[in-house]
């Protein structure tokens, strides 16, 4: 294939290394520095999508971020990403892409019937269109809109590749490689200020590498590069190429999307695929620049009509011409120079400009060069379906409201140029206030809310001089404050020609009897007619114009369509643009891959995991493990070919009969110290611990102020001043705020400290009727009898040369013990147990058993203490004192905690003694009353009893005192289940608590 | 994101703390008698302000302080920060 379009010489683009590309399946080549768009352009391929709503062909817009059209899907190195533009992705070797949303193919696509039934898909058709019968929209309405709206389509396999997340801090952060970016920053630095400059291009030096400027005697891109050279060299710079700024957030915080490996074939080995930049800067200089925007014509959206400033791009820096015959279409002398450009490749351009007469420096370059001028000229009309053949143009009296003769002239290109609009999104987000500027039609930042400054295109200034000058100066003195460096840089002298004031033109009106479609928004499909619909319809507001009509909703953000749009309705409202206010900018700027975003948080990135110093002899051990918040925990040890059910049914119940072991470092654990210790637990906890001795642990709930149950846990008195707290696993972190905030702020006048020290310890509990006699051999020099370690006892032991925590307590309901070693000695504490447990038929076991255990004991955890719960809820009011305060206690006397009826823990029993009871459901008197059937309380944790050998819950009943023998019905819809079920007591195995004590 | 001037650490940005809610909220003192309304008040009522705001803030994955911030609940706008025990002039 030849690139029929590329010129001989001329391009930045390396025509040394040609670069083979598919698109649509067919293959073409570029050269190295191509965008696919540029590339494709070369090969003369301009249909490249269908639109949005009425699937008319798509060619290209722009050459940049601006692009509304130019969307497909990338194909690289096996993987696949929706919604890439062709004008920004670089070319590699290999690169696949395809046209979107068309089908079967871009040439003929189906849905372009569209274009046809358009009187059928007005603005706001969704809202009246879909909106009856109600019945079809699940299985009609909503499938068939999936289908026809939409771009690409996102891959739904893994992603394998990698994005980082970094964080960075700098005294200047500049966003935009421009004349005024490369100035501030050259200044800045020169000053000794640390600098960030961001480019979104691959090429720094924005408008410098296509405008004919000169620039302390050296082409403006020749400067750009030596600017860029040097700062290269400064260790106080980082300058970044294709690194978008895309958001400006609170307190100066801006973030940046760098593309690192977008333009190579496949991501380097420890590269990653993008990189994204939380930048804290000092000061941000705004050098984004400005867009150029659009002329509204008929057709416009016809492939080969697109921005005279993108074309002028494609020449200069890509060496390639975007027609042979080229129309340009300006209200201003930028589409000049453009013109200028093509003539000076040996193009004959002709040059329709809307303005009477005009007369500037480029301008009469234009006509020295003999290009055919057309004052008072406008494009009616854009004519050919896959790609421009001609156009319809006429000439336009002076108040733009009438039409001359309709003449057709042959071209195969319209570059049109409106004017320019400045890029305020980075300083609309930070606060600023933006302002209209009357001489631009555009809005310009105003007074500046966080430490931001725009500068030059972005700040509505089109001179290269005045933009140069503002922004040594501003680079300069912004540094000079942070570095108190002051280096005087000279400020070179530039040469560039004036240019006239552009026409306050913006729209073609209608030629009579003809309803040509002219598009505002392209990447959305919203012409003229719909704006003025929604504006007949009573729409006012720019922000409900936007939302009817989608106008400016797609992945461009309007880039070139939001001012078109301010314009029309000021129009139609005849009103000011001003009063007519822009719709707000949010960040991204431009679309961020959610890769990119999520960073390395993925899968099991997502959260740390925390394992206990045991956990490679769980997973030895065939242990299956479950996430206990950020824990992984045994949930049962498999046996042969066992199930969830059968494993943890065996575990417990060697748990009721012979001896146990279950890993329980997950539990927090705070270490308590200080004189007023004893005081401090006396006021969170609900009991009494003034006189709880040395040696001694209790069991303790603390309460929130709201007089909720916030966790429980044993504390132990290890020495005078000294006590040891356990939280349960889930709410570990929230107890140490909670402590550190009473210490802090309530009762800063006790002196005590709390730390965690969940880590340090590695805990095993011990339980079942043999368990004193494991602890015996464990621990042969220590007392460990009823009466030497009585319930709820504490001693410290000996076991084989490693220092040990010894607490006689039970959260199973058996005789029972806990045993704490430093965690490096968790593993060797394991084995030990294990091993010398081997005699006492011991088994581990894990989470599911653990529960079984609790639940039939009717011991209170996370699913009854659920947020919701008071202590006489869960049958612990006898730990609540009556006599001290204490944190929560004002809020137990509230009348709904006093209720007679108040809600309690019941146990629950099947009738049949066979079906299990579904956690979550709800208890009701009757299973055929009508829906909503009243909830008289809910099935808070279910297991099999093996004690009893037959399914037994706990719940949270209302009235639940007075409801034991009671029938009711537990029902579950999600299960679809209704069982009879018989209310119990929650303590169903040893209700006198005998085994603990034994 | 916030950047917060942490009394003992200096300026760390907002995902190292924790929010701890209004700071002007004084807990009744203990084994006092507290009417119902004056209860209510601490636990529950608290106004939605806009504007200017003394909020408290944990520095959670930094020095685990307490700390007290003079905030604008509109714009973000941190006046000053304080410790614990500072008092708000």
């Amino acid at each position: 294939m030849t690139q029929a379009f590329r010129i001989e010489n001329g391009g930045l683009i390396n025509k040394d290394k040609k670069l083979s590309f598919k698109f649509n399946g067919k293959t073409y080549f570029g050269y190295e520095g191509d965008t696919l768009a540029s590339a494709l352009l070369a090969n003369g391929v301009h249909l490249v999508g269908r639109s949005f709503k009425y699937h008319r062909p798509r060619g290209f817009f722009g050459a940049g971020v601006d692009e509304p059209y130019a969307v497909v899907q990338l194909y690289r190195n096996g993987e696949t990403e929706p919604n890439i533009k062709a004008t920004e992705q670089e070319l590699f070797e290999g690169l696949e892409a395809k046209s979107v949303n068309c089908w079967p193919s871009v040439n003929f696509d189906i849905g372009a019937i569209n274009n046809f039934l358009k009187i059928f898909l007005p603005a706001g058709f969704y809202y009246k269109t879909f909106m009856w019968p109600k019945s079809f929209w699940y299985r009609i309405y909503e499938p068939f809109i999936r289908k026809a709206a939409g771009l690409g389509v996102a891959s739904t396999k893994h992603d394998n590749e990698r994005y980082e997340h970094k964080y960075e801090y700098c005294d200047l952060l500049i966003a935009g490689s421009g004349p005024s970016g490369l100035a501030s920053a050259y200044a800045a630095a020169k000053n000794g200020a640390k600098v960030i400059l961001a480019e979104d291009k691959p090429r720094f030096g924005g408008s410098l590498l296509t405008s004919d400027v000169n620039i302390g005697n050296q082409s403006g891109k020749d400067w750009a590069e030596g600017i860029i050279a040097e700062l290269k060299t400064m260790p106080n710079v980082v300058v970044k190429n294709r690194s978008q700024i895309f958001g400006y957030y609170d307190h100066n915080m801006l973030v940046m999307s760098e593309k690192v490996s977008d333009h190579l074939p496949s991501t380097k080995k420890y590269h990653p695929n993008k990189r994204l930049w939380y930048i804290r800067a000092k000061e941000v200089l705004i050098s984004s620049g400005s867009i150029e925007r659009p002329i509204v014509f008929g057709n416009n959206d016809t492939p080969g009509v697109m921005l005279s400033s993108a074309a002028k791009e494609y020449l200069k820096v890509y060496g390639v011409l975007v027609g042979r015959k080229p129309l340009v279409f300006t209200n201003n002398d930028s589409g000049y120079e453009t013109a200028i450009e093509f003539k000076k490749h040996g193009v004959d351009p002709v040059v329709l400009d809307s303005r009477k007469n005009a007369e500037s420096e480029i301008i009469d370059e234009a006509k020295n060069l003999g290009i055919n001028i057309k004052n008072s000229h406008v494009v009616v009309a854009a004519q050919g379906y896959k790609k421009v053949k001609s156009a319809d143009i006429a000439s336009i009296s002076e108040d733009k409201k009438q039409l001359g003769k309709i003449e057709n002239i042959q071209c195969d290109c319209i570059c049109v140029s409106g004017f320019w609009t400045p890029t305020i999104h980075l300083a609309s987000q930070s606060g600023n206030k933006t302002k209209y500027k009357e001489e631009i039609d555009a809005f310009v930042p105003g007074q500046s809310k966080q430490n931001e400054i725009t500068l030059g295109a972005a700040n509505g200034v089109f001179s290269l001089n005045e933009t140069l000058k503002t922004s040594f100066k501003a680079g300069s003195e912004l540094s000079k404050k942070i570095t108190e460096n002051d280096n005087e840089i000279a400020i070179p002298n530039v040469v560039e020609k004036k240019s006239s004031q552009h026409d306050k033109f913006w729209c073609v009106p209608l030629p009579e009897g003809k309803n040509y479609k002219r598009f505002l928004d392209f990447q959305n499909d919203v012409a003229v007619s719909d704006v003025e619909i929604a504006l007949r319809e009573g729409y006012r507001s720019i922000e409900h114009v936007k939302r009817y009509t989608t106008l400016g909703m797609a992945t461009d953000q309007g880039k070139t369509s939001n001012l078109n749009g301010l314009q029309l309705v000021s129009e139609i409202e005849n009103k000011v643009v001003p009063s007519v206010g822009h719709t707000t900018f949010r960040p991204p700027y431009t679309p961020v891959s959610i890769g990119a975003i999520v960073g390395r948080e993925v899968g099991k990135h997502s959260k740390p995991t925390r394992k206990s110093p045991m956990h490679e002899w769980h997973k030895k051990n065939k242990a299956v493990f479950v996430d206990a918040g950020v824990w992984l925990r045994p949930r049962y040890y498999k046996k042969g070919n066992e199930n969830l059910f059968e494993a943890s049914k065996r575990e417990a119940k060697n748990v009721r009969t012979n001896v146990g072991v279950c890993d329980v470092t997950t539990l927090g654990k705070i270490d308590v110290k200080g004189p007023d210790a004893a005081e401090l637990l006396n006021r969170v906890y609900t009991n009494a611990w003034l006189k709880l001795p040395v040696g001694k642990a209790r069991y303790g709930v603390m309460l929130r102020e709201d007089g909720i149950v916030m966790d429980d846990g044993t504390t132990t008195r290890i020495s005078e001043n000294h006590y040891h707290m356990t939280t349960t696993t889930a709410q570990a972190a929230n107890v140490l705020s909670h402590l550190e905030y009473y210490l802090q702020l309530v009762w800063p006048e006790l002196n005590v400290n709390v730390v965690s020290t969940t880590e340090q310890w590695a805990g095993a509990a011990i339980a079942g009727p043999k368990s004193r006699d494991l602890l015996q051999k464990l621990f042969p020099n220590s007392d460990v009898s009823n009466e030497g370690l009585p319930f709820m006892g504490y001693t410290e032991g000996d076991l084989f040369g490693v220092k040990a925590r010894i607490f006689r307590i039970s959260f199973s309901g058996e005789l029972a013990y806990e045993v704490n070693v430093e965690s490096d000695y968790g593993n060797f504490m394991w084995e030990k147990i294990i091993e010398i447990g081997e005699e006492f038929n011991i088994q581990p076991y894990g989470t599911e058993a653990l529960s079984t255990l609790r639940i039939e004991m009717g011991h209170v955890a996370g699913s009854e203490l659920d947020g919701r719960t008071i202590p006489y809820d869960n049958a612990l009011e006898g730990l609540v004192s009556k006599k001290k305060d204490f944190i929560g206690k004002r809020s137990l006397q509230r009348s709904a905690f006093t209720a007679e009826n108040r809600q309690r823990i019941v146990g629950v029993v099947p009738l049949d003694k066979q079906t299990s009871i579904p956690e979550g459901s709800h208890l009701v008197k009757d299973d055929k009353a009508k829906l909503p059937n009243p909830k008289l309380g809910h099935v808070s944790a279910s297991c099999w009893s093996v004690e009893h050998d037959n399914p037994f819950s706990l719940a949270i009943l209302k009235d639940g005192k007075n409801m034991i023998g009671q029938k009711l019905f537990a029902m579950s819809p999600l299960k679809n289940k209704v069982i009879p079920v018989e209310i119990v007591s929650s303590h169903y195995v040893d209700p006198k608590g005998e085994r603990v004590r034994s | 994101m916030l950047y917060i001037n942490c009394p003992h650490c200096g300026m760390r940005s907002q995902n190292e703390f924790s929010y701890g809610g209004d700071a002007s909220v004084k807990r009744p003192e203990l084994n006092k008698e507290v009417s119902d309304q004056e209860w209510d008040n601490f636990v529950y009522n608290r106004k939605s302000l806009r504007g200017k705001h003394l909020e408290l803030w944990q520095h959670i994955s930094g020095c685990r302080q307490w700390i007290k911030i003079e905030r604008d609940t509109a714009t973000h706008e941190i006046f000053r920060t304080f410790k614990a025990d500072e008092e708000v002039a």
